[in-house]
């Protein structure tokens, strides 16, 4: 009902009512340590469906090891399909976490407050399960460690100049970077629950995570410096990942891959089924543990600005791809951009991406889709069948149309392909739903420090 | 060394009285808050470590030189590999992981230092012992006072009641 009165004025709160501190806490702990009977047996029903997703996963994994990736779809030419299409796809949605945290800090965005930590729990589980990806996709995974520059008897290193090590670099980066960043930013917090917790174990346990966290001045100064700084870190790094992902593809020669404009495209595509990730798990979260007063449809409605506004870039992405293989008259180019792609035999998909991810956005104009929590979730959804559909478009399409008709192939996927796929997303949601219940998913010292220094950010003008 | 440590109900509250303290060279002082409060440095001194950031540059400097150097190192002196003719020594193929190697560095120094500056982790501490002092991470501020000089330390838990403060426990040890 706070909701309702929050639409028809020109921007909602940030925050409403004026909790006082002991209330906030208690009401930002309560999802932790008494989140109310419904509320408990709907997150264990939902854990229960999580947990048989993953044992789908468990098993194609098991598949992939023991009969190895025959068992997938995957052939020459086209040799990438659903593993690859997958990684991009997860770690794209890894992007949105750390730059809510990270880069809209910078600016100083007071709503950033309410949902920095999920996007950012998000990330790590998102970049979680894109890993898995690559790894299983050696054929070997248990030889995985060969990325990794360490003096073999063989006397062998990685190839530098090819783009997989720098994939692998980047990624083990970006987990890293954004687990400490997340790790601090959660500190004061672990010590809110160690001093609020209601059994012994459980203030044992948030005790020693929150590692003596006490409070002073000394700790927040220090806090504040280095937190200030990873997110200075965290911000270029965002756009650095998705950049040297898309490089795996640039610097091939294929059609279609070949394209100076893959890192801008990759990293707006990144952002753009990031904050649809977003929204699609905080729309239901803020529902379900009546978050109302402090994820408020001004959240809502800043999120899906952003994200109409990477729809309209990755838009010009489009627009610009099939101009400049229009332009550049080479015949390879044009045959994918403008035969291949909307005509061949993956056609349904390319349709498919042009309506979810170009015209789907446009919705979002309307400050009742914008306000709403489930028109804005249909629209989200859309847009993450639409990315991952993207990906495939760029890997299949390619891969299988590339300059000799002699080399052409097809590709269907099998059913290992697909129960990996369903698998990880089934885990990220376990994954996900773990964070919910052990830890604060808002940022409670975060929150108080915004209500007690910028009352003015709190309301409309924010 | 054993001091007083104070609860209060407000953030300027406790501001004042720090102030008060500082001002009468009442001894060592330190506050405790549920959130950073704003213009403490003037009450409490500014205790900022300066060496902070400079730790953070020195690592993703040496993140800079671990990273292109292991590239450099491995790609031209101990795996030298022909691939098309292409120079060993490419350094645009290095820059990505150079770039990664500088963020690595320098977010795991600001990390570590962010520890070795609040001299953290410290699982047991002497404020914890004090009761009610949960309450600094929920709504309250609690100001610790540990005299340096000779003072009796009597007078001062008189004087923090004085100032306003609405709980006040003796503090054994260093806060």
């Amino acid at each position: 009902m706070a909701e309702a009165t929050a639409i028809g004025r020109p921007a909602a709160p940030v925050l409403e009512g004026r909790p006082g501190d002991a209330e906030l806490t208690d009401a930002l702990l309560s999802p932790i340590f008494q989140p109310g009977p419904r509320v408990a047996r709907g997150w264990l029903l939902l854990v229960g469906l999580a947990v048989l997703a993953t044992g789908v996963f468990g098993v194609a994994i098991g598949a992939t090891l023991t009969l190895g990736i025959g068992a997938w779809g995957n052939d020459i030419p086209v040799a990438w399909a659903f593993a690859i299409v997958n990684f991009v796809w997860w770690i794209g949605i890894g992007h949105a976490g750390t730059f809510i945290s990270a880069f809209l800090l910078l600016l100083q965005q007071s709503w950033r407050s309410s949902i920095n930590r999920l996007a950012e729990a998000m990330t790590l589980f998102a970049v979680v399960q894109a890993g898995l990806f690559p790894i299983l996709h050696l054929g070997r995974p248990w030889f995985f460690y060969y990325l990794v520059p360490y003096p073999a008897t063989t006397g062998v290193w990685p190839q530098f100049r090819s783009a997989l090590p720098w994939d692998a670099a980047a990624i083990f980066t970006y987990l890293t970077v954004s687990f400490l960043f997340w790790y601090l930013g959660l500190l004061p917090d672990l010590a809110s629950a160690r001093d609020r917790a209601p059994t012994r174990l459980r203030q044992r346990l948030y005790g020693v995570f929150a590692l003596g966290w006490n409070g002073s001045m000394r700790h927040w100064h220090r806090h504040r410096i280095a937190y200030g700084l990873l997110a200075g870190l965290a911000t270029p790094l965002v756009i650095s990942v998705h950049s040297i992902v898309s490089l795996d593809f640039a610097i091939a020669s294929l059609p279609g891959w070949h394209s100076t404009i893959f890192p801008p495209y990759f990293v707006v595509g990144a952002l753009y089924s990031g904050f649809a990730m977003v929204i699609t798990l905080l729309v239901p979260v803020r529902r379900a543990f009546g978050l109302e007063r402090v994820v408020t449809a001004r959240h809502l409605d800043a999120l899906a600005k952003l994200t109409l506004a990477m729809g309209l870039l990755i838009t010009y992405a489009y627009v610009c791809e099939l101009f400049t293989a229009w332009y550049t008259g080479d015949l390879y180019e044009r045959y994918v951009a403008f035969v291949s792609r909307p005509l061949g035999g993956f056609a349904g998909a390319y349709w498919l991406m042009l309506a979810c991810n170009v015209l789907a956005p446009h919705l979002l104009w309307l400050r009742r889709v914008r306000t709403r929590g489930l028109p804005l979730l249909g629209v989200a959804v859309l847009i993450q069948v639409g990315m991952w559909t993207e990906r495939f478009v760029i890997v299949v399409t390619s891969l299988s149309r590339d300059f000799l008709p002699s080399s052409w192939g097809s590709y269907a996927p099998t059913w290992v392909d697909w129960s990996l796929l369903g698998g990880s997303i089934g885990f990220f949601g376990l994954l996900f739903l773990l964070f919910l219940r052990v830890v604060p998913f808002v940022p409670i010292a975060e929150l108080k420090e915004l209500r007690e220094t910028r009352p003015e950010g709190l309301e409309a003008t924010a | 060394m054993s001091g007083w440590i104070a609860a209060f109900s407000s953030a300027d509250g406790a501001l004042a009285a720090a102030r008060q303290l500082r001002d009468a060279r009442a001894g060592r002082i330190e506050l405790f808050a549920p959130y950073p409060v704003e213009g403490v440095e003037e009450a409490l001194g500014d205790t900022r470590p300066r060496w902070l950031p400079r730790l953070v540059l020195a690592g993703g400097v040496l993140g800079l030189v671990l990273g292109y150097g292991v590239q450099w190192y491995t790609t031209v002196v101990s795996y030298p590999l022909d691939v098309g003719g292409r120079p060993l020594h490419s350094a645009p193929a290095f820059v990505p992981i150079s770039f990664e190697s500088v963020v690595l560095g320098a977010a795991l120094a600001a990390f570590v230092g962010f520890f070795a500056s609040a001299r953290l982790p410290r699982l047991w501490q002497p404020v914890f012992e004090v009761p009610g002092f949960e309450s600094a991470t929920r709504d309250r501020f609690w100001l610790a006072v540990v005299p340096t000089s000779s003072d009796p330390a009597a007078d001062l838990g008189a004087t923090l009641v004085d100032l306003g403060a609405e709980r006040v426990e003796p503090l054994e040890g260093a806060p």
